[in-house]
């Protein structure tokens, strides 16, 4: 049965209420200006509106109740809306939530879940469109998962509710709620911090996550149709924990990689994949590592000027050539 | 009161003689506070302090050795060495979490009691200072407080202000342009009370009456007791002016400087207390000697049991990051 990326999150939010009382919503948004995917949670606010607290546009406060809550005993859901709007609660999920496990000697841990529609929606304009997972990965107790497919989206986020005992923020895209995969029984879901080869290839490995993963898939099909390139697609579907042997093993198969990654280019996922093959993977590659990112420039309104700077799947195409044909 | 004074003097002398190190905050002249919230709560309360939480632990209950082995960044104190002064807390004693940032455990504290409330037990009170009101932090938990009407209490201890400095009907945050801290949260139909951090009796009454209330569910309150800043807080590294305080100077001594003899008179509550104790014939002046010297004897081994501890092993630096799953 597929299932869109949308689906998947009504899903898991609606069967983990369903399966533990300790489950509670702050906000119930989720799916953000997508009236189809809000559709998807009538059950939720039918079955569940107990649950669900009403509210303000409070981010700092909402997201310091999600850690109290779940410090207490809770298992919170805080609905941050926009990814851009996380900086507003930076306070609470970096300085709070991520340190208190630590901070204590292990005493107190903070299962909460910030859910985040992150990345560049079109027409976002510099204030609404951040990638944050690069900025998120920076810190440390904080688990930072990017699924790029339904299956994933469904089986992280139940997981963060249900079984994960610290702190997550879960990067959902508004570009990806639409995405269709094949949907997976919870309990045979593929363990989290487990990279998954989405698709097999000799030639060159795609590196990707959250939205860059349909578009790599994407340009692996053009690869093999047009340029005979055979292109293999590893989804990271966490960065923290981040999967750096299955990363070292692809690339030892294919001797090429390309990074495709929705964050700014400097100090970026894709820098830290960079890194990791240049200290482990060194002796495995033929040709330089490439990164395809986005400028390290702010997201700009006007339709050309964001198509000039987006990461699409021809540029992940141009890259993987370049990366074959440099050696 | 009597052991949080000597645990904090206690503290002072280690800094003093350099056998810990770090930036501390001391909890002196605010005593009846902590003591008074702590008393009427239970077990399955929450507490949520500050930098400043040596009393709120103590009167919560935590061990006096442990503390200090914390506060010295020793292997045997609660956090293993993690949390030193600024970040303790004691997940076993209902202070699960323990805030360094101005203003940043009152949503820990409103999310805390979400959970009372959803569960229909317990109550999470937040001590925080007069200049929490001064982050946006202060602002979302009272919205979300009050808009969720959860059992929270915030109590805020306002020690901004020495009384020579204080305006004509004003006792106010030095930078908060607001008459009375309590109006501001009243403007989000929070129901305030304004205490004498002084007056211990008159604290127990009040906490107890409040901390009823929250219980029974009539939503959050908010408390500014006003607290005079002891003198020796005054200096950037706290310090003993005229030395450890004496059980006399509530009788017939006076210390030398007048700043001290001013604020214990007008301002101490564990002066005041003492004082009234023993004319009301509840306590005699030997009784109070010697529980005195036990509270000194208690806070020097205390003081032994930290240096005598061991640091953690480098190795303890990779561990707690994540709880294990």
């Amino acid at each position: 049965m597929k299932i869109t990326f949308a689906e998947g999150i009504a899903r898991a939010i609606h069967e983990s209420l369903a399966a533990d009382p300790r489950v509670v919503l702050i906000g119930g948004g989720i799916m953000g200006l997508n009236t189809g995917a809000r559709a998807l949670l009538e059950p939720v606010l039918r079955d569940f509106a107990s649950r669900i607290m009403v509210t303000p546009i409070s981010e700092l406060g909402l997201a310091g109740a999600g850690v109290g809550a779940a410090l207490a005993g809770d298992r919170p859901l805080v609905d941050l809306s926009t990814g851009s709007f996380v900086f507003q609660a930076f306070a609470q999920v970096v300085n709070e939530a991520a340190n208190i496990h630590y901070m204590t000697g292990g005493q107190t841990s903070v299962p909460v879940t910030f859910y985040s529609l992150a990345g560049r929606r079109g027409g976002g304009a510099a204030q609404h469109s951040h990638a944050t997972q690069a900025m998120l990965g920076q810190v440390p107790g904080l688990q930072v998962l990017t699924p790029g497919g339904a299956e994933d989206a469904y089986g992280l986020l139940k997981w963060a509710l249900l079984e994960s005992r610290n702190p997550s923020v879960f990067l959902s895209h508004p570009l990806l709620l639409g995405e269709t995969a094949e949907w997976t029984a919870h309990d045979a879901f593929l363990p989290v911090g487990k990279a998954r080869i989405r698709r097999e290839g000799r030639g060159v490995s795609l590196i990707a996550s959250s939205i860059m993963v349909p578009r790599a898939l994407a340009a692996a099909e053009t690869l093999q149709r047009e340029h005979g390139v055979s292109a293999e697609v590893v989804d990271l579907r966490t960065i923290i924990p981040l999967d750096r042997d299955t990363v070292l093993q692809s690339v030892a198969r294919t001797g090429r990689a390309v990074i495709a990654d929705e964050c700014h280019h400097s100090y970026g996922v894709a820098a830290e994949i960079a890194a990791t093959l240049a200290e482990k993977g060194f002796a495995s590659l033929k040709a330089p590592v490439r990164r395809v990112t986005m400028p390290d420039v702010p997201i700009p309104f006007s339709a050309p000027l964001e198509a000039e700077i987006t990461v699409t799947a021809e540029k992940i195409v141009a890259g993987a050539l370049a990366a074959v044909r440099a050696a | 009161m009597l052991r949080i004074r000597r645990f904090e003097e206690q503290c002072i002398q280690l800094a003093e003689s350099k056998q810990f190190s770090g930036h501390y905050h001391v909890y002196i002249g605010q005593e009846a506070t902590a003591v008074s919230v702590c008393n009427a709560l239970g077990p399955e309360d929450f507490v949520f302090s500050t930098w400043r939480n040596h009393g709120h632990l103590l009167a919560r209950g935590a061990a006096p050795d442990r503390m200090m082995a914390e506060i010295f960044g020793k292997a045997t104190g609660y956090a293993g060495g993690k949390s030193g002064t600024l970040h303790m807390a004691v997940g076993e004693l209902g202070v699960p979490a323990t805030s360094a940032l101005v203003g940043g455990n009152l949503p820990l504290a409103t999310g805390a009691a979400l959970a009372c409330k959803r569960r229909g037990s317990g109550v999470s009170v937040c001590f925080h200072g007069d200049a929490a009101l001064e982050e946006g932090a202060f602002y979302e938990a009272m919205i979300l407080a009050a808009v969720w009407k959860v059992p929270a209490l915030f109590v805020c201890e306002n020690n901004s202000i020495p009384p020579a400095q204080r305006k004509r009907g004003q006792f106010t945050s030095s930078t908060l342009p607001a008459a009375q801290l309590a109006d501001v949260p009243q403007s989000l139909q929070i129901r305030t009370e304004i205490v004498d951090g002084a007056d211990a009796d008159q604290l127990a009454e009040s906490f107890e009456r409040l901390v009823g209330e929250v219980r029974r569910g009539g939503g959050p309150r908010f408390v500014e007791v006003r607290c005079t800043r002891w003198p020796g807080s005054f200096p950037l590294w706290p310090e003993l002016p005229d030395g450890p305080w004496q059980i006399a100077w509530a009788f017939d001594g006076k210390p030398d400087r007048a700043d001290l003899a001013l604020w214990l008179e007008q301002s101490d509550p564990l002066t005041l207390y003492v004082r009234k104790l023993v004319s009301a014939g509840a306590v005699t002046r030997s009784q109070l000697a010697a529980m005195d010297a036990r509270a000194k004897e208690e806070m020097a081994g205390a003081a032994r049991y930290a240096i005598e501890s061991p640091f953690p092993t480098p190795d303890q630096a990779y561990r707690h990051v994540w709880a294990e799953q």
